[in-house]
């Protein structure tokens, strides 16, 4: 299936969106369909339909075109039909400060690819559920796959963790050990 | 040191200082800890090939409250240099470190924000080994290496507590 026919399978079903078929390398194995940032949501659902069936979730990341190109990143999508055996990679243009819908519901597997595209690029997920970050360490500042981040990071190496608890429950745990252990209360 | 002979029951004398630091040395007991690579190079200087029972060290303990000593071997990470640290300070004095390979000794070829430029930022290092990997030789020598160290060491310096 061309990207050609796998838009005009999806268009009808997805009012208002314009897409475009990318020219790619391996368009014989994978497709590339150019998607609007707005309907990624209402694409992939139609997607899932009979007839085209990409129910399988490969994975999400991004490129940064940084400073060469406006909107900056290409979010790039996989999607697998396992009934079909095909392939199709949708691309998405979005900036640094849009926010896209995230796949999570239709794909349960989205979650975590996206929690790292959050995490080494920046770009929000709405509506997703557990937008942290999954590869640094969660105080991290920046994301470091964008080009305008430094590769030779000059800084101290940070030698505590976080504190799992705050001093009152800490507190509150020692009391509680301590009546439970039966001995008697510092005086 | 010497041997008495005129006594019955033969008898050396020596220092309690030689003793312990004798004692120390002999058995250094490395903490089962490996980043990268470098662990697996680690492996087998513990494998029978290479054998690092023939210096006392090759009781890989998987608590650090029962090791002696820290292998860095591999990158460090700076998600990782927390946990280590934490491993560190576990471990019951006295104790030492050894940064393995040229990864955790200088950041090696990953100059790059996610690695620590050198494991003694986060931990004081006594013996430093070069190679990418080092090869089993090498780490064995750098065990040696510790044991001259740790003979040569006063009882009073060796208890240490250094921030890195």
């Amino acid at each position: 299936m061309t990207a050609e026919e796998i838009i005009a399978a999806i268009a009808p079903a997805v009012p208002g969106a314009t897409y475009e078929a990318l020219v790619s390398a391996d368009a014989a194995v994978t497709p590339t369909i150019l998607v609007p940032r707005e309907h990624i949501l209402a694409t992939c659902q139609a997607l899932q339909r009979p007839g085209l069936e990409f129910v399988a979730f490969s994975d999400v990341t991004a490129v940064d075109f940084h400073p060469n190109r406006v909107p900056r990143f290409d979010l790039v999508y996989h999607l697998v039909s396992p009934h079909r055996r095909a392939r199709v990679r949708l691309k998405v243009r979005i900036n640094a400060q849009e926010a896209i819908d995230t796949l999570s519901p239709l794909y349960p597997g989205a979650g975590w690819p996206e929690r790292e595209v959050y995490d080494l690029f920046g770009i929000v997920f709405d509506n997703h559920t557990d937008m942290r970050r999954i590869m640094m360490p969660e105080d991290w500042e920046g994301h470091p796959l964008r080009k305008d981040y430094p590769v030779q990071l000059r800084k101290d190496a940070q030698t505590y963790m976080p504190l799992q608890v705050s001093e009152e429950e800490f507190k509150a745990n020692m009391e509680r050990d301590r009546f439970q252990r039966g001995s008697r209360k510092p005086q | 040191m010497g041997l008495e002979t005129d006594y019955e029951i033969p008898v050396l004398t020596t220092s309690a200082e030689f003793m312990i630091q004798w004692a120390r040395r002999s058995a250094i007991w490395p903490v089962a800890f490996g980043l990268a690579c470098c662990a697996i190079e680690m492996m087998a200087t513990g494998a029978g090939r290479y054998d690092m029972a023939r210096f006392g060290a090759e009781v890989f303990r998987g608590s650090p409250r029962q090791a002696d000593l820290m292998i860095i071997a591999g990158r460090l990470s700076r998600k990782m240099a927390p946990a280590m640290r934490r491993i560190y300070d576990q471990m019951p004095e006295p104790k030492w470190v050894i940064s393995m390979g040229a990864c955790a000794s200088c950041g090696g070829v990953f100059d790059n924000y996610a690695i620590v430029q050198g494991a003694d930022q986060v931990v004081p290092v006594d013996v430093f080994i070069p190679g990418c990997p080092p090869r089993p030789e090498a780490l064995i020598y750098g065990i040696v290496q510790l044991q001259k160290k740790i003979a040569a060491s006063k009882l009073d310096q060796t208890p240490r507590v250094r921030i890195a």
